[in-house]
Order: C-alpha cells, then sequence, then structure tokens
C-alpha cells in the first residue's frame, strides 16, 4: 500500500523549547493510526504541524520533510498549502462547543467548504450541505441547515464538523481528541461514524487520543509518543499483548478499564510516577527520570527505535533485551 | 420567519421600556433646569434694556413662568399627554415647529458623524490586529490616540483652516450654498460638500474609540477555536478575517456605539457652534443662555428619545448579528 503520509524527521520548535525534536511515521492509505500519549506529549503540534497550522511562534525543523501523497508539503508557500486544507486534508478538533462559528449557520459552515474547494454554486452547496449533513446522521438535516451551532448538541456539533472535514472527499482526515469533550455514550457514536466513513471515503484517518480504549478498539496502528520522542509502534493487539517500551507498560498499568477482568475498585490504582515535565532538556531518553529500569546509558542518548518483529518498534535496550514481558491479559 | 419574529419580539419589549424611562427623564430633566437662576423673562428683560416690574410680571404670567413649579411640571405634562411641547416664550413659536426645523440637520450631522466613525473606525481596527504588534499597528495606535485626546472643536478649526483658508476645498459653515436653486443630485452634492468636515471633526473621537475597540475584539477572536476551523478549512486570510472573526468583533463594538449616540448629541454642540451648523446642538446652546426652558426641555426630551431609539436599533442589529440573543435572555 501507497503511503498517503509519510513524516520524516519532523521537528517542532518554540523560541524556548522544542516540544517534537525528531519525529518519523508513515499513514499508509484507508489505514487508522493512532497517535496516543499524555498531555505535553506534542501529540497535537503534531496534527497541527500537518496542517502547517502551527502557532506564529513555533517553527517547523529545517529538515523535516512531510510528505503528502509523496509531495513535500512542510516548505509549501501557503496560498498553495490553501487549496490542499480542507480539500485533500481535513481535520477536527477537540472542542465541539467552541469550533464552530456562532454566528454563522452550520448550512453555510458546511457550503462553505464546497464553494471553495468544488467550486459549487451556493444553491448547489446547500444541496450538497443537507445530503453530507444526512450522511453524518443528524436527523432532520434540510430543517436544520439553517439552525446556529447553539442550537445543537455536542455530539451533533460534533458531527457537523466531520460533515465540514468530509465534504470535499480528503485523502486524510486528522482527528485531535475528537471524543474527549463528550460523554461516553456519544464517544462510540462518533468513532464509529468517523471509522464507517474512513471505510466509505477510503480515507486515512489520524486518530489522535490518550485514551487507550479507544486505540484499541478502533486503531489499525499505534504510535505511542513521550515528550515528542516515538518509543513504541506496533499494531494494537501487540502494543496491548506485548508492550515493551517501559512507558506504554505503565500506561497500560495504569489503565484498569482496559482489563476485562478487573475492577477499578478491586485494588489501589497504579499510576507512573513523576510527570513529563520531567523530560525537558533531557539529553538521553525522555521517560528515563520516571523509569523503573533506566541505565547509566539512557540518560546520555535517545535509544533508537528498532525493529522487534511483525511491525512492532521500541525505543528502549533495556526491556527489549530481555524477552518481551508477557501476562498482561488485555480484554481486546 | 424564524428571524422575523426573534426580531419583532426584541423590538416590542424595547418599547415597552421606554415610555417611564422617558417619563423619568422628562421629570429629572424639568427640576434639574429649575436649579439654573433666573428665567426667561429675566434675559428678555435684560436684552431689551429696561424693563418694569410690571411688564415681567405680565410676561410670567403669560407662559406660566409664575405658577408653582409643580404646577409647572404638571402643566408640561399635559401639554405632553396632548403630544405638544409647549411654546417658547423666546421664539415666539410651538417649540415642536422650533424643533422640528432643525432636527434633520442634526440627525443628518449625527447620523453621518457615526456612520463614518463606526466604518472609520472598524476598518482601521480590522488593519490593527492584523498587523498587531507591526510599525502599522503601532503608528495607528498613536493616530488613535491622538485623535482620542484632542478636543473636537480644535480639530474642527484646524480642519476649518487647512481646507477652507488655506486649499480653499470646503466651506467653513453653514449647511448649504445661499441662493442656488439646485435640484436633485446637484444638491445633495452641495449639501455633501457642507456636511463633510463638521461631521469629521464629530467623528474623529469616535474613530478613535471605535478602532481600539474593533481591534481588541479583533484580536480576542482571532485566538478562538472556531478561527482555527476555518483556516484549516482552507480559506484565504481575507476571508477568515471577513466572514468569521470581524461580525463577531462587531458585537462589542455595535454595543458601544448605541452608548455614544447620546454622548454625540453633547459633542454636536460643540462642533454646531464652531461650523454655525443650523442643528439642535445650537438651538440647546441659545436655549440655555436665553434661559428658554420650554425650548431646552423639548430638545432634551427629544434627545433621550433619540437614545432610546438608538438603543432599540443597537438591540436589533445584536439580536441580529448573534443568534444567541434571544428576547427571553
Amino acid at each position: 500500500m501507497a503511503a498517503v503520509l509519510d513524516v520524516r524527521h519532523l521537528s517542532i520548535a518554540f523560541p524556548r523549547a522544542t516540544p517534537v525534536p525528531d519525529l518519523s511515521f508513515t499513514i499508509e492509505e484507508g489505514e487508522t493510526l493512532a497517535l496516543v500519549g499524555e498531555s505535553g506529549s506534542g501529540k497535537s503540534l503534531t496534527a497541527l504541524a500537518l496542517m502547517r497550522l502551527l502557532p506564529r511562534n513555533a517553527r517547523l525543523g529545517e529538515a523535516s520533510r512531510i510528505l503528502f501523497s509523496g509531495r513535500n508539503i512542510a516548505q509549501l508557500p501557503e496560498p498553495e498549502m490553501r487549496r490542499l486544507r480542507g480539500r485533500d486534508m481535513a481535520m477536527i478538533f477537540q472542542e465541539p462547543m467552541t469550533s464552530l462559528n456562532p454566528v454563522m449557520t452550520v448550512g453555510r459552515q458546511v457550503a462553505e467548504v464546497l464553494e471553495l474547494h468544488e467550486g459549487l454554486s451556493r444553491r448547489a452547496a446547500r444541496k450538497r450541505a443537507t445530503e453530507l449533513l444526512d450522511l453524518v446522521r443528524i436527523p432532520e438535516a434540510h430543517r436544520r441547515l439553517d439552525a446556529y451551532p447553539h442550537q445543537f448538541s455536542g455530539g451533533q456539533r460534533q458531527r457537523v464538523m466531520i460533515a465540514v472535514a468530509i465534504a470535499a472527499h480528503p485523502r486524510l482526515l486528522i482527528a485531535d481528541e475528537p471524543t474527549t469533550a463528550l460523554d461516553v455514550t456519544i464517544q462510540a457514536q462518533i468513532l464509529e461514524l468517523l471509522d464507517q466513513l474512513r471505510r466509505d471515503l477510503s480515507m486515512a484517518l489520524l486518530l489522535i487520543t490518550h485514551d487507550l480504549g479507544v486505540v484499541a478498539q478502533w486503531a489499525d496502528r499505534v504510535i505511542a509518543l513521550y515528550a515528542g520522542h516515538k518509543v513504541e509502534e506496533a499494531r494494537p493487539q501487540l502494543l496491548f499483548g506485548t508492550p515493551a517500551h517501559p512507558y506504554t507498560q505503565g500506561l497500560l498499568a495504569a489503565s484498569p478499564r482496559l482489563r476485562a477482568d478487573y475492577h477499578y475498585s478491586d485494588g489501589p490504582l497504579i499510576e507512573i510516577p513523576g510527570s513529563i515535565v520531567s523530560a525537558v532538556g533531557e539529553k538521553g531518553c525522555p521517560f528515563a527520570p520516571r523509569c523503573p529500569v533506566a541505565r547509566a546509558t539512557c540518560r546520555t542518548a535517545m535509544p533508537p527505535l528498532l525493529p522487534q518483529g511483525d511491525g512492532h518498534f521500541v525505543a528502549c535496550p533495556v526491556t527489549t533485551l530481555r524477552e518481551a514481558p508477557h501476562g498482561h491479559s488485555v480484554g481486546l | 420567519m424564524h428571524q422575523f419574529l426573534r426580531l419583532s419580539r426584541v423590538l416590542v419589549r424595547a418599547l415597552i421600556h421606554a415610555v417611564p424611562t422617558v417619563i423619568g427623564i422628562v421629570i429629572l430633566d424639568f427640576f434639574l433646569l429649575r436649579l439654573a437662576p433666573g428665567d426667561a423673562a429675566d434675559v428678555m428683560a435684560g436684552e431689551s434694556g429696561a424693563a418694569t416690574e410690571e411688564t415681567m410680571a405680565a410676561l410670567r404670567s403669560r407662559f406660566g413662568l409664575d405658577l408653582p413649579a409643580l404646577d409647572q411640571l404638571l402643566a408640561y405634562l399635559s401639554n405632553l399627554a396632548h403630544f405638544s411641547l409647549g411654546y417658547s416664550p423666546r421664539y415666539n413659536m410651538p417649540v415642536s415647529d422650533l424643533i422640528l426645523q432643525r432636527l434633520p440637520s442634526s440627525l443628518g450631522l449625527m447620523g453621518i458623524s457615526l456612520v463614518l466613525a463606526l466604518v472609520i473606525g472598524i476598518a482601521l481596527g480590522v488593519v490593527m490586529a492584523t498587523q498587531a504588534g507591526r510599525w502599522p499597528d503601532r503608528l495607528l495606535s498613536v493616530l488613535a490616540l491622538l485623535f482620542y485626546s484632542v478636543p473636537s472643536f480644535w480639530i474642527g478649526l484646524m480642519l476649518i483652516v487647512l481646507f477652507s483658508v488655506k486649499l480653499g476645498w470646503l466651506p467653513s459653515g453653514g449647511a448649504g450654498s445661499i441662493g442656488t436653486d439646485a435640484t436633485g443630485l446637484a444638491a445633495l452634492l452641495d449639501q455633501a460638500r457642507y456636511m463633510l468636515l463638521p461631521a469629521l471633526s464629530l467623528s474623529l473621537f469616535y474613530v478613535a474609540i471605535y478602532a481600539r475597540l474593533a481591534r481588541a475584539a479583533m484580536l480576542e477572536v482571532r485566538s478562538q477555536d472556531f478561527i482555527r476551523t476555518a483556516r484549516a478549512k482552507g480559506l484565504s486570510p481575507a476571508a477568515v478575517t471577513l466572514r468569521h472573526a470581524l461580525r463577531n468583533a462587531l458585537l462589542p463594538v455595535t454595543t458601544i456605539a448605541g452608548v455614544h449616540l447620546g454622548g454625540l448629541m453633547g459633542g454636536a454642540v460643540v462642533v454646531e457652534t464652531v461650523y454655525s451648523w443650523p442643528g439642535l446642538g445650537r438651538l440647546a446652546y441659545e436655549a440655555v443662555m436665553s434661559r428658554d426652558f420650554t425650548v431646552l426641555l423639548g430638545v432634551l426630551l427629544l434627545s433621550s428619545v433619540l437614545v432610546i431609539l438608538a438603543n432599540v436599533v443597537v438591540d436589533l442589529l445584536q439580536a441580529w448579528l448573534d443568534p444567541r440573543i434571544e428576547a427571553a435572555s
């Protein structure tokens, strides 16, 4: 399969910090890739970098390459980038409550994309917008077209956002924590909708989340980020079955609801000691200050990401020297 | 249809609030004006050079100035209830005729000034916001501060010096060329020439306010999530600014603009005097000087009605701009 997106040596720097120093990954056509990590791991920044919507004071590193359908868009001039945004690559955001313009009808907000990228007339765009709202299962779409965002619930607003995003048939849809702000029951519906649209429209989906349950259920492949570094990459079954990086292991151990036979009241909740802030200025592995098995060498250089077979990559020399630990019974 | 219903609800609610407000203002104004020493009879007597006790008493009794204050108030209110604004002892004509004579030119001046102030102010604010921190923003900020702090009569005088005296492009005062029988477009152009300088001097202060306000509102809106959504759609910066940011930023500006209509009236007194513009502001000024309180009360009543109407317009405008504003809220 061809890669829709091939990111190489992506680095994002602010005047005082470099939250993403060097990140490479690919997304295949029609694939769902999950980017997981805690707050501050650089996952949202990465998403914004792909859309080239980083804050003004952030800079992409010189060596960063973002190959979108084989074309490097890392340094693409803004006018050309605008032709890609919303048409070939689209994005939905975490806060459906504030991501829609409060003074514009939802119909206009969907139709706007169609007029811009598909060159539809106002009338045709309106008709197509109705179909799109129908597609994302807004009940009575033709009647709701002239309603304003405040008249919609959070879940419905996220559906509208999805309609805006898929309006021009993008090849890549980036969903930045699309369900974090929603009720658990709505979360499943939205993810199911995204997954179905991904299949029907043959888009690739970059799913950014910190919810391991979401990853386990919906992703084809998972990348665990820690402080902007890829620490582990695998299919979900492998990652949850035999997590190899101490961070991923800690993350899974701290997620009681992934284990079917376990209830959070059965015993004390487990946490990873320390905080991601300790990664700031760390020369070697950013996780070393919190790592239970760290060695002196971990603190001098970032361990390379090494293949473990079967598409499993791990950036930890300590745990991968031994047999990968077993015994995590994950209810997948 | 839904939109229309929503707006008409806003309108009805505003009008119901307006009636007690106007009555309260009239009563308050009436007693405030009585605090000033002297009355119309004093001034008229003073101007004629000499007057006997008898003529003064005759004057006072003719215009009801000798009645107790409360009776005068009741008489005035009863006049109002009959849609009459009373009679001016000084001009010797009904106050409503006096005001109607002056109203169009004053409304024209105020309206044009407010529109000028809003259009120029918002445009400058948008430019400042998009250039925030760079030299065009700094330059315009200094300019806005200048307009804000220089009094309008001085700006008026300087504009006269530049455009009327030195360049000779525009007339220095009045409201139209005397003795022309121009009609249609020519007459309109002639009036516009007379209107330009007073309107400009009246509006510059407000241009400064709206520019700063629009700048701040635009900067705040620009950091909102839906602006990021608009950019993620692939819209050009101009489309993001004008279609998505501006309409949201207009809300705080319209609120303030409604409040300003009253202040504009006060500014008009000064500017109308500088440009000898035959408006209500000058009428009010002359009425104060001649203690012609019936006229002054009429002008004050009218301006309070204008302010209330302006607020209704602002309410409607906001309901139209922001669908979240409902009559019930």
